[in-house]
């Protein structure tokens, strides 16, 4: 596949591996955070961590949309999901997702409509076909899927299909950041990491988190450009570069970090971003979306880190459509899920993880979602990879 | 969730039309980008092309990566 393949390459990826081992400085350790689940599932299926020193730890994120959102979410849609009615369409991956006392999967295999759907338009697709029927679609997803489902929701005021709205869990990237780089374990409303919680982690012993630099997002960064993320180099000194998701991409901006000289923002992924985004995709999602507090799965509630569709379109809006009533919240208190995201543990420190918690009966989300922390470390590294 | 394919525009109808690759061909909407046109490569996420991919970057990275 064109774009693919050239950056697969087995002999140049070889070769960065051995300009990295050249260049990083054998009497310091980086730590750099891998934002984005993408990465984190790339990283794992083409055994990049094996190519690196020691000395360089990548530490995974709260990049993985279904990951982060919370139970409050999916107890909402499970009760929309079960009003007479009413189809739920969705991403795969949320079906599995476990919200605080069932998950979609479940009412599906009972007696709730919910279909599984490639886009925001086969959802709208759905609406068209069914039009004595309510269509909501789950609308999550950071920056790089927000213009879609704005875009779903202009077309469905243009083409005056009354019976789509969306129920938006949409969030935004920079905010989480600066969130975790600023207040470190106690980010957001979420736990905070215990001191008997602590043992291999990227957290310090104070707690405060240690990284170094961030793998920046490519398709977040393709929507939004460079200068949201100035804060982190300017103010917090760390080192970013914008990577693709190929195996030589990533192997190249892990070099790009260890040769700043300075801490600045660079782009590697330039045959796809562009230093101010894409101003269409920011237009729309400005246009139909406003920027809002937002719950994190495990981290809390964190300002500005969310967005939710404006009053002008307030009738495509699920949730003032159906008004879900939904019981009390509750988090499973044997998941290590908030610790995960906020880069603090990894899935080995979990008690649960592979013992209770797997693919196939997950007890938190990072477990669910194929771009999942958890779920990279058990189809990746639970038998072969060593804790580093 | 992230996850974007570079696909050949093969198609184009005002803001819908084609992709291409591999012998697969989808349907994609093209309101996110500017003037799409055939024979282009774009970056493929969940029904939409959010940015075009532009070979001669491509190939600059490529030739970087050679010469280290």
């Amino acid at each position: 596949m064109k774009y693919v393949d050239e950056f697969r390459n087995r002999r140049l990826i070889d070769k960065v591996a051995g300009e990295i081992r050249r260049a990083a400085d054998p009497k310091r350790t980086y730590n750099i955070m891998e934002v984005c689940g993408t990465h984190t599932m790339s990283i794992f299926r083409f055994g990049l961590r094996s190519l690196l020193p020691e000395n360089i730890r990548l530490i995974s994120g709260p990049g993985c949309p279904v990951c982060v959102t919370p139970n409050e979410y999916i107890d909402k849609a499970i009760a929309i999901a079960n009003m007479k009615n009413v189809i739920v369409a969705t991403f795969g991956d949320m079906l599995k997702v476990p919200g605080s006392y069932s998950s979609l999967e479940k009412e599906k295999a009972k007696t709730a409509d919910i279909r599984i759907v490639y886009s925001s338009l086969d959802a709208l697709d759905l609406a068209k076909k069914h039009p004595n029927k309510e269509v909501v679609f789950l609308g999550i997803g950071f920056e790089t899927t927000a213009p879609t489902v704005a875009q779903s929701v202009i077309i469905a005021g243009k083409s005056a299909v009354e019976n789509y709205s969306v129920l938006c869990g949409h969030k935004t990237m920079p905010e989480v950041m600066e969130a975790l780089v600023k207040d470190g374990p106690s980010a957001g409303s979420g736990p905070v990491l215990s001191k008997a919680a602590h043992g291999m982690s990227a957290a310090s012993k104070d707690g405060s988190i240690k990284v170094d630099a961030f793998l920046l997002p490519g398709h977040v960064s393709a929507i939004i450009g460079l200068k949201p993320y100035g804060f982190l180099s300017k103010i917090y000194k760390k080192r970013c570069v914008v990577s693709g998701f190929e195996p030589l991409d990533i192997m190249q901006a892990i070099l790009m970090i260890i040769r700043q000289a300075r801490p600045e923002v660079e782009i590697q992924y330039k045959r796809i971003i562009e230093k101010n985004g894409n101003p269409l995709a920011k237009k729309s999602i400005k246009n139909v979306f406003e920027k809002c507090p937002s719950v994190w799965r495990g981290i809390g509630c964190v300002k500005n880190s969310g967005l939710k569709i404006r009053k002008s379109y307030g009738a495509f809006d699920a949730e003032l459509r159906f008004k879900p009533r939904i019981k009390k919240t509750r988090d499973n208190t044997r998941c290590f899920c908030g610790y995960i995201l906020k880069g603090l543990k990894t899935p080995y420190d979990c008690p649960s993880f592979a013992r209770g918690c797997t693919p196939e009966n997950p007890i938190g989300a990072c477990m669910v979602s194929s771009e999942g922390t958890c779920a990279a470390y058990y189809k990746y590294g639970k038998d072969t990879l060593k804790p580093r | 969730m992230c996850l974007a394919v570079p696909m050949k525009i093969v198609e184009v109808n005002g803001d819908e039309g084609f992709v291409g690759s591999s012998g697969l061909k989808r349907k994609a909407n093209f309101s996110l980008i500017k003037d799409p046109k055939i024979g282009e490569y774009v970056l493929l996420h969940a029904g939409f092309a959010i940015e075009r991919v532009k070979e001669k970057e491509a190939l600059k990275t490529l030739k970087i990566l050679r010469d280290i």
